[in-house]
């Protein structure tokens, strides 16, 4: 988008000379507070609204030189409440525009029922009117719709923002998976900074007035907000949010203060020469049951031992959920486990907080070079999943 | 028992056969209305301004008493039934245009926005989206289009004997036959029953999108169409 701006007849401005450059195959959000011009922006994309002045580019064609069907058609559209067509059922939904450019009834059909499977709604729904689902299910199904002829781009307008927080994380967490399996380009409106930081490879921060704050990384966002309004909207914890985008995997994890239920007392004895305050036992699976004084053991009783709050994951969960589980936990200690929940260590809020140090140490050394060679440092485990933002 | 149905000679018909014709003189003045609504509503849906004008003149057409009507239209038209019905199809658009409209105007903003952002033109949105679903109320303003206009076929006695039902009405004064009056009140309410639960049969069936209503109440102030018709023909 090159120095875009839309005024309406009545005068409002509701973009001024706004420039983006839209990354290809990611996501990009826009947020700001009501009435910034955010919907306009996206609509200008698909030419639901003509801009004013500026040019908008996609892969290099100017959109003006495209009949505006064509252009429509080659964008999937999602919106608030999904935007049903009441009138016909999911599957038929699902198959419009696979119709409009003339698919086959069967060709168009069979794409409808791969949707739904990858969108997460089950086939025994095809048949159903859009009443008769959640409006979790129907936004669902306005996502398989706007990807059902394949559509390079896609424009989301708040489209998770009237279901229910559990509902709307599920969806994102969807959104997220179907990105990394289909590596649209997807253009994200929301007025939620949290779900803009949770999903945006980049996000771009708008201010009323349809003026443009910041456009960048939400890690950048975080740590170095470009003005008080930008951080103003950001809000509070900045500083916590930020640890989101730093993984556990370099945590220094100690095995000595674990030690399994049926252990001998020379080997607790062994344990607590450590130094550590408190043991963590284990059971026959290597699974954590609580904390306990080296003295109290061996046969502490089970309802004797001290909870040890939520596990993390190590590796996978960020600085943020580790530290989370620290000050949750009686003993100031976090509880590291593996992927199929076994202990691999524990770790102390002292060593967090070293952690969170070297991380931003490393942080300003890798922003002084990625500013030159621009390289994205994008959290994501090995499912692809961005890390747990949203607190 | 048989005087009610014994009809005078002098009305050319037996019974089924007024049966028919009230049904024909009522329904096709209904079917035209429907045709003009549908153009007229769709250019109040596009030109804003055009609605507030349309819907006075509708509304003066509606309070001119048939009568009226014939004394024109009996020069040019004649005794037939041409002449009933021509009043009782723009009768029937002041219940339909409006009908169609707001119709036509309720669909949500998000649906319309979706489909034009599937690339759906205007006709085709129109075609495909908008009517679909306005089907519902299109279908309530026919209800009450239609059973009006069935009661009020009877006011074609007053021009040769043409308000089918309804010329038992003058026939029973005539003759001092009270009970053809029962038959024709009696006869035109039922048609009018029938007729309104076939368009209920025919809503349901355009509309398997609709929720099932059957534990929603139906909503204060709408009169049932049937009544309407009973208090119509009662006066
Ligand atoms: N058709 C229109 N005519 C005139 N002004 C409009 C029109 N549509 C939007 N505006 C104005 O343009 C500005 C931007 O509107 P827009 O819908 O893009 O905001 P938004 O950022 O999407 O807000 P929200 O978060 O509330 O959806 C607002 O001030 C709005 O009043
Ligand atoms: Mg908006």
């Amino acid at each position: 988008m090159d120095s875009v701006t839309k005024r309406y007849p009545d005068g409002t401005v509701a973009v001024d000379r706004l420039s983006l450059e839209i990354p290809d195959r990611s996501i990009t959000v826009l947020v700001g507070p009501s009435g910034c011009g955010k919907t306009t922006t996206l609509r200008m994309i698909n030419r639901m609204v003509e801009p004013s002045e500026g040019t908008i580019l996609v892969d290099g064609v100017d959109i003006q030189k495209q009949p505006v069907n064509t252009l429509r058609r080659s964008m999937g559209y999602v919106i608030q409440n999904a935007g049903l067509f009441q009138h016909r059922t999911i599957a038929d939904n699902i198959a419009t525009v696979p119709r409009l450019l003339g698919w086959s009834k069967q060709k168009a059909r069979a794409r409808a029922e791969e949707l739904m499977e990858r969108v997460g709604l089950d086939a025994s729904l095809a048949k159903r009117y859009p009443y008769q689902l959640s409006g979790g299910q129907q936004q669902r199904v306005g996502v398989a719709r706007a990807l059902a002829a394949d559509p390079p781009v896609l424009l989301m307008d708040e489209p998770f923002s009237a279901v229910d927080p559990v509902v709307r994380k599920g969806l994102q967490e969807e959104l997220l998976r179907i990105q990394g399996e289909l590596g649209k380009t997807i253009i994200f409106v929301t007025h939620d900074i949290d779900e803009a930081i949770r999903l945006g490879t980049k996000v771009a921060v708008m201010r009323t007035g349809g003026h443009l704050a910041q456009f960048a990384e939400p890690a950048e966002l975080l740590s170095d907000p470009a003005d008080a309004f930008v951080e103003d909207f950001l809000g509070e914890g900045r500083g916590i949010r930020r640890l989101s985008f730093f993984p556990s995997e370099g945590l220094d994890l100690l095995t000595d203060p674990v030690v399994a239920v049926d252990a001998t007392a020379e080997q607790i004895a062994a344990r607590g020469a450590s130094g550590a305050p408190y043991l963590l036992v284990t059971d026959g699976d290597g699974k954590p049951l609580g904390w306990s004084e080296p003295g109290s053991l061996p046969g502490a009783a089970p309802e004797e031992l001290l909870a040890y709050g939520r596990p993390f994951v190590a590796g996978q969960d960020s600085l943020r959920v580790a530290l989370d589980c620290a000050v949750l936990s009686p003993t100031g200690w976090a509880v590291a486990v593996d992927g199929t929940g076994k202990v691999v260590g524990v770790v102390s809020q002292e060593t967090i907080g070293e952690a969170i140090r070297g991380a931003h140490a490393a942080g300003r050394t890798a922003e002084a070079t990625g500013r030159q060679d621009d390289s994205t440092g994008r959290p994501e485990d090995s499912t692809g999943r961005k890390a747990d933002v949203a607190g | 028992m048989s005087g009610f149905f014994d009809i005078p000679s002098d009305l050319q018909a037996s019974y089924v056969e007024l049966i028919g014709l009230h049904l024909r003189e009522a329904l096709l003045p209904v079917l035209a209305g429907l045709l003009l609504a549908l153009p007229i509503a769709q250019l109040c849906v596009r030109l804003r301004w055009l609605y507030p004008p349309v819907l006075w003149v509708t509304t003066v057409i509606y309070a001119i008493p048939s009568l009226a009507f014939f004394v024109v239209l009996i020069d040019y038209t004649g005794q037939t039934e041409l002449t009933v019905m021509i009043p009782l199809t723009l009768y029937s658009l002041v219940v339909l245009v409006p009908a169609i409209v707001d119709a036509v105007r309720s669909v949500p903003q998000e649906t319309l926005a979706a489909a034009t952002a599937m690339g759906f033109g205007p006709v085709r949105r129109y075609v495909q989206v908008q009517l679909p679903i306005a089907v519902p109320a299109i279908v309530a303003g026919l209800r009450v289009a239609t059973v009006s206009s069935i009661s009020l076929v009877s006011v074609g006695t007053l021009i040769g004997n043409q308000g089918a039902l309804g010329n038992l009405l003058a026939d029973a004064m005539f003759y001092h036959r009270p009970e053809l009056a029962v038959t024709s009140v009696v006869t035109t309410a039922v048609l009018a029953i029938l007729v309104d639960a076939l368009l209920v049969l025919v809503r349901v069936l355009l509309t398997p999108w609709m929720p099932r209503r059957s534990h929603t109440k139906p909503k204060a102030g709408q009169p049932d169409p049937a009544a309407l018709a009973l208090e119509d023909t009662a006066r």
